[in-house]
């Protein structure tokens, strides 16, 4: 219990640093947790008396977040990455074994208030997995041993700093560099290049090069400018999708890590084409190790005349970038979800239109940009949009990054024009045995054998980045049943069919994974993908079935093999009903099931 | 968007919904005018007072073949739009199932039959059983308030009451929390109790509730069952009232009726 005078003490420092803003309510609750280790309601009413909002409201922001706590989860929290393929790579063992180790439930805090261990949504390590998050910090390449020292460490209650370095060691892996990863980066040039074409030209550059957006939607990011320039407005802002959220993919990850300059140069040039004059970077959570490095390259670029006043000499041309943390959303990498969550509230997305580039940002002019895609901007200031243009396909411009995971031998990141073959990617990777390759993540397509000749572009396979491998020893029940689980978790819950729909769509792949499903099942998982499909709210409700209809389509075999040779069984399990009560007496004797006997 | 060639001659500001004329005033929604032009489209979460929502997707139609939620989208001039379909209803009666199985709704036993659009809905589009799994939620009753019952059972996250309380109260008494099938409704108190929160009886967020999670006190059967606002006839065809409707500042005479008893 901590009392007010002592909240005062602690917190006071947290408000003074965000100058007690209520629109950064989640940046303020986040610096809470890190300063008391979770957020009670004490400390939730405090802080929404101090920054005057209702208490209502800043405990909706609290619970929306999955790394934000309402009771104490111990001074070292430990989430384990569960994506497919940190379960391919082996994260259920370990975790049982560092659960064991303590002698802890999953998600429960340890008798001592030392530890607690649970399961996360993909952390964006998967070529690089199974991998950890201790308190929001990554740990990626997991083994038996690393599970041992961690113990070790948490058990003597190392502070964390003092944790030896290499565990926190993430590697690029960039395997195959073609025009981005593969060329030299020269501080100020790209933004010199655009100040020299002017406003005009670059915009008609951006246009000509028909870049669309890499987070997936693949809008055309020079009508998005424009619109936001055109847009009337008191003030514009860009903001960079580093939200980096669907399972498998972490290209922007390693873009941020080693190409900081291209990204923030990028963040400026759509701010001279524009006119904005703050620029927000979105930083999820799983990435906040990058954070530190990201703010000194920030002041770096602020003592080059790159970032603050009069940039690059030109006299009016003032612009700064802030970064913002999340705090385990996925569904915030939709753009208007996104907003809101810079905004201090819970991402649920917007009803759009009106649309971001003319209302995003406190109700101002906003675009809303991908991480690679702003990499992109230096390339065409610098080339021209002619030039960009010329690469990739008629539909789909220039190169495009792939995260590419699971049954490879080299596993990594992959640029290429647009237009390869996924049997090319195969090849380059060191894939001898796929089945299947799950191209955009979760909320993506799942291909199989057969369509392996299919291209990556937008006119044919679109993809945000995420490229997941699938050999013959593996199962894709599991894998889209694993997928099911994610977006149940996920899901936001504003509208009637992705927050129930989520919810019945893993329920029934459970009970098929239990072999209680039947044909019946199937149809129903059809059923219900199609009504979430064409009425959910946003891209999150739209495609979180995808990946469980692709495969019960393509994959059938996988779910057959698990059907119960009837027409219908039940959903409620008579036995397994019983189950608290066999918990409670201590019984679990023959006598104490039923149906077993007979 | 559409083409505008085969209805040169229409006027201005009309779209049809299933090939029938609808006229619309500038800035209104497919809803709006569709309801003022007596055109019944099924919704839970809109209510004409109130700022449009889109989260219950009931209403979700075709507007010139895409999907949309016909209480967000802008009437357009010639747009087509596909309503009362055997696929949409189809759609809308699955979306009724999931919202039956997610929360505690059990009709027989709840003072808001006869009143409540959520049974009104089942019963015009002939959902005869809710299909799917119960999820048989623990959700608790609060009935501190002296005047207000908030059952959160019956909750079918539609924040009528959160918009009525903000946008019309000035309150800012109720909060949708949480996440995903976990989201609930909070009450802005220091104890999340109703009772120690700033909601009164004339609030209009104390009588938006669509369905029985928050009800006035006491006057549960004030009026029989049997001669109900949905027992007059189906909803569907009381397009007149679902477009007039207004929240009811007091409790109704009823109160004090009761009070004196």
């Amino acid at each position: 219990m901590t009392d007010a005078s002592e909240l005062h003490t602690l917190l006071d420092p947290v408000l003074q640093r965000h100058q007690s803003r209520p629109d950064r309510l989640l940046q303020i609750l986040r610096d809470a947790q890190d300063v008391l280790g979770y957020l009670s309601d004490e400390t939730t009413a405090w802080l929404a008396k101090a920054l005057g909002v209702s208490y209502a409201q800043a405990t909706s922001t609290r619970d929306f977040y999955a790394f934000l706590y309402r009771e104490n989860r111990g001074r070292y929290r430990i989430l384990f990455s569960d994506n497919i393929t940190d379960r391919m790579a082996g994260n259920q063992a370990l975790f049982e074994q560092m659960l064991d180790y303590f002698g802890v439930e999953p998600g429960k805090v340890s008798g001592d208030g030392l530890v607690s261990i649970d399961l996360t949504s993909c952390t964006g390590m998967c070529d690089q997995g199974p991998a950890i998050l201790v308190n929001e910090l990554a740990i990626p390449r997991m083994t038996p041993q690393r599970v041992v020292q961690i113990c070790g460490l948490v058990s003597r209650q190392v502070p964390l700093a003092e944790w030896p370095a290499e565990l926190f060691v993430v590697e690029d892996n960039i395997q195959r560099a073609d025009l981005l990863l593969g060329t030299t980066h020269e501080p100020g040039e790209a933004i010199r290049a655009a100040i020299a074409r002017g406003r005009d030209e670059m915009l008609f550059e951006m246009r000509t090069s028909n870049l669309r957006g890499r987070g997936g939607a693949g809008f055309t990011t020079g009508i998005k400018w424009e619109a936001c320039r055109n847009a009337p407005g008191v003030r514009r802002y860009i903001v960079c999708n580093a939200d980096e959220g669907e399972p498998g993919t972490f290209k922007d990850r390693v873009l941020l890590q080693s190409y900081p300059g291209r990204v923030f140069e990028g963040m400026v040039i759509a701010a001279f084409t524009v006119g904005a004059h703050l620029g927000l970077l979105y930083l999820r959570a799983e990435y906040r190790y990058l954070r530190p490095k990201l703010e000194a390259f920030l002041a770096e670029m602020r003592a080059q005349n790159l970032l603050g006043k009069d940039i690059g000499g030109l006299a009016g041309f003032d612009f700064d970038i802030e970064i913002h943390l999340g705090a385990g959303a996925y569904v915030c990498g939709e753009e208007s979800a996104l907003i809101e969550s810079l905004e201090g509230k819970a991402g649920k997305p917007r009803i759009r239109p009106p649309f971001p580039v003319t209302c995003g940002y406190k109700n101002q002019p906003t675009v809303v940009n991908n991480v690679e895609t702003l990499c992109k901007a230096t390339e065409i200031a610098i080339h021209g949009g002619a030039w960009y243009e010329a690469i990739g396909t008629k539909q789909s411009t220039g190169t495009k990054i792939l995260s590419v995971s699971g049954d490879c031998e080299r596993p990594g990141i992959y640029e290429y024009a647009f237009g390869v073959r996924i049997s090319q990617v195969l090849e380059d990777c060191g894939a001898r045995n796929a089945i299947a390759v799950q191209v955009s993540g979760a909320s993506g397509t799942c291909l199989s054998e057969r369509e392996l000749g299919r291209r990556i572009a937008f006119e044919d396979v679109p993809t945000a980045g995420s490229f997941m491998i699938f050999d013959a020893q593996r199962d894709m029940f599991e894998v889209a049943r694993n997928f099911a689980h994610f977006f149940k978790h996920e899901s936001c819950g504003f509208c009637t069919p992705c927050r129930a729909g989520t919810a019945l769509l893993s329920e029934m792949m459970d009970k098929i994974a239990e072999g209680r499903g039947t044909q019946y099942e199937m149809n129903e998982l059809l059923r219900i993908q199609a009504v979430m499909k064409a009425s959910s709210h946003c891209g999150l409700g739209q495609t979180a079935g995808n990946a469980v209809a692709d495969t019960v389509q393509k994959f059938r075999p996988s779910y057959e093999r698990r059907l119960a040779q009837t027409d219908f069984v039940p959903a409620f399990d008579l036995d397994a009903a019983l189950a608290k009560t066999r918990q409670l007496t201590g019984r679990d004797d023959a006598h104490a099931h039923l149906g077993a006997e007979a | 968007m559409s083409d505008s060639m085969n209805s040169a001659f229409d006027s201005a500001n009309t779209f049809t919904i299933d090939g029938r004329r609808v006229p619309f005033k500038p800035g209104q929604t497919i809803l709006h005018a569709a309801l003022e032009a007596g055109v019944y489209i099924p919704h839970l979460c809109h209510h004409p007072e109130l700022k449009p929502h889109g989260s219950c997707k009931l209403c979700t139609v075709t507007v010139n073949g895409r999907n949309g939620s016909a209480c967000t989208a802008r009437a357009m001039p010639g747009l087509e739009v596909e309503n009362d379909t055997p696929a949409l209803n189809d759609r809308r009666r699955v979306l009724l199932q999931m919202l039956f199985v997610e929360g505690n709704h059990f009709c027989p036993g709840c003072e808001k039959s006869g009143n409540c659009q959520l049974q009104a809905l089942a019963y015009d589009l002939e959902m005869l059983a809710p299909h799917f799994r119960h999820a048989f939620p623990e959700r608790p009753v609060d009935a501190s308030h002296p005047d207000v019952w908030l059952d959160l059972n019956r909750c079918v996250m539609c924040e009528l009451c959160v918009r009525a309380s903000r946008d019309l109260d000035g309150k800012n008494v109720f909060m949708l929390a949480g996440r995903g099938a976990d989201s609930k409704v909070v009450v802005n108190s220091p104890t999340g109790l109703l009772k120690d929160s700033a909601l009164t009886i004339d609030d209009r967020a104390a009588h938006v509730c669509p369905v029985g999670a928050i009800l006035p006190k006491r006057v549960g059967y004030a009026v029989p069952i049997g001669e109900r606002q949905f027992d007059q006839a189906t909803i569907s065809h009381q397009v007149d009232y679902l477009a007039r409707r207004t929240i009811p500042i007091k409790a109704a005479e009823t109160v004090t009726e009761t009070e004196g008893a």
